[in-house]
């Protein structure tokens, strides 16, 4: 085949690239630990340590090789792992932290910065298995770094689990004490999920589903800086003609996202399972979400019209990557994390975005309330009841929510949390000051709604 | 087949002075590379190139050459980059 590419398309690229941000922003290798259950903990712990430290042995060299051969930055490498929940459930032991020590030596062995899977999937009711691992929770994600775990909730099938969501009020809370030296990050590490994905390769939520094989290679690529470009660059353009710009850039975005999954499933000898496309945000200026609605021309994020713009973004993100590949990620669109994003901070701060706003942004959004910081002194009914509404947006709606949401201890309203690296730094935020206890401690499970039942 | 596999886009971009492209090229056939193709201009006062280049023959890999290409850049006071060509083919042609 001749040589087709035109020196602007050429230039495109090195510019999205180099001046843009674009990038991958994680090559997650699932892997499944199913064969590493046994009776004993010890044993069980010794096992996961081996599999994970065996399979990821390459991850990180193949991501540094095919980072510098196409010049593309791949910012993270990370592993995902069966729910522990599960691996657990035959061990004697009833407290799963020697789990999740293996897992944080197995990941610093391969030299990831995250792995996740510390998770179990109670939407419905829990087994001892995960019962043990809510039991868990708190004291694993304080004695590690590295370790992220998450807990489905709710489905658009079962309804809500209220006394899962009350117990994870608890749980965040009890975390957030745990590691108040450094500014309550154990529940940066933490999700609570609603209609939790099986191959979402982004953190704090990823985890290796019961539908996936032994091991794959998940990407998620992220690219705010570039689509934030190509809407200031069209400042006159109509909705139509927007969205279709935005598109055309998420096709571009997703195809390279494509082009690096295949060629790190291929070296690595792994299936390779999906592309997410995520406007995934960093705390880096001009890597920002909120940058491209008030870029649509809202004057500040969390203004009136932002919902309807992060809309117009969410689905054209979809539609272009759709396009793009064949095995897109189930939370393709736009993130909106707080505290890893430069002008959503800003706009907290300013005063135009609060708790509210971001919980009905978050019907339209890919994924949920997001690295939010609130005062101390919320209680965990009031944390449960944040999460039962972000749930139940989810679960009518048949879409994935989420919650990670940070109680620093000691913290006040227009204090400043500041996590450092990707995680950034978050404004505590107002939570509303009447209480729903009586609500929460009803307890028992919502039943699933009526939109469950299209068979 | 093997050619296509092989070939890597070289951007050099920098301000314009003498010896840009003598000294990019000629680090290139020390290298046994072979230049398929060459578009060049200035933009703003800033020189930039770009070269298709075949890596079937080369005596070393695309990994190595990236270093004796960021080094040469170095020495001339330019930006100089080397990436597969795929990155390229694949994000603009279906």
């Amino acid at each position: 085949m001749p040589f087709s590419l035109t020196p602007g398309e050429i230039y495109e690229t090195i510019r999205m690239i180099q001046s843009e941000k674009l990038d991958i922003r994680t090559i997650t290798m699932g892997i499944s630990l199913r064969d590493c259950t046994s009776s004993s903990i010890v044993h069980t712990a010794e096992r996961i340590y081996d599999k994970i430290s065996k399979k990821a042995e390459r991850l990180v060299k193949v991501g540094e090789d095919i980072s510098r051969e196409y010049g593309i930055p791949i910012i993270n490498k990370r592993i995902s792992v069966t729910p522990i929940s599960l691996v657990g459930e035959g061990c004697d032991g009833n407290d799963y932290l020697p789990l999740a020590l293996a897992m944080e030596k197995a990941a610093e062995q391969v030299g990831v910065n995250f792995i996740g899977g510390f998770s179990a999937l109670v939407h419905k009711g829990l087994t001892k298995g995960d019962e043990n691992l809510l039991n868990s929770i708190a004291a694993s994600l304080s004695a590690t770094e590295r370790v992220c775990s998450s807990v489905n909730v709710a489905t658009t099938r079962t309804g809500i689990n209220m006394d899962a969501v009350y117990r994870m009020g608890r749980i965040i809370k009890e975390t957030a004490e745990l590691t108040k030296e450094l500014g309550a990050v154990g529940c940066a590490k933490l999700v609570v999920f609603c209609n939790a994905v099986e191959d979402n390769p982004f953190m704090a939520g990823a985890f290796h589903g019961l539908g996936e094989p032994e091991a794959a290679i998940n990407i998620g690529i992220s690219g705010p800086g570039v689509v934030l470009n190509a809407v200031r660059n069209n400042p006159q353009a109509d909705f139509g003609s927007l969205a279709e710009i935005i598109k055309r850039t998420a096709f571009k975005i997703t195809r390279m996202g494509e082009l690096a999954g295949r060629e790190a499933a291929r070296r690595l000898q792994v299936p390779f399972g999906i592309v997410d496309l995520s406007l995934a945000p960093t705390p880096a200026l001009g890597d920002s979400v909120a940058d491209i609605i008030e870029a649509m021309g809202i004057e500040k994020t969390g203004g009136h019209g932002s919902t309807a713009a992060l809309a117009l973004l969410n689905d054209a993100v979809k539609k272009g990557g759709a396009m793009a590949s064949s095995y897109v990620g189930g939370l393709s669109g736009a993130f909106i994390p707080v505290s890893e994003d430069a002008g959503m901070v800003r706009a907290v701060e300013d005063g135009s975005l609060g708790i509210d706003k971001l919980e009905a942004m978050t019907c339209v959004c890919s994924v949920g309330l997001d690295m939010i910081a609130v005062p101390g002194d919320t209680t965990a009914e009031t944390l449960a009841a944040i999460i039962a509404d972000e749930a139940a947006i989810g679960m009518v709606n048949r879409k994935t929510t989420a919650v990670r949401i940070i109680p620093v201890p000691g913290g006040r309203v227009g204090d400043k949390v500041v996590f450092g690296g990707l995680l950034g730094s978050a404004p505590i935020m107002p939570v509303s000051k009447f209480k729903a206890d009586a609500f929460i401690r009803r307890g028992g499970r919502i039943p699933a709604p009526i939109t469950a039942l299209n068979n | 087949m093997d050619e296509e596999q092989n070939r890597a886009i070289i951007t050099v971009v920098g301000r314009d002075k003498v010896g840009i492209i003598a000294g990019v090229t000629s680090a290139l056939s020390e290298q046994n590379v072979n230049i398929l193709d060459i578009s060049q201009t200035i933009m703003q006062n800033f020189f930039t190139m770009i070269m298709v280049v075949d890596l079937a023959k080369a005596t070393v890999s695309l990994q190595e050459l990236q270093r004796i290409l960021a080094e040469k850049g170095e020495e001339i006071g330019v930006q100089i980059n080397a990436q597969h060509e795929d990155i390229f083919k694949f994000m603009h042609r279906i």
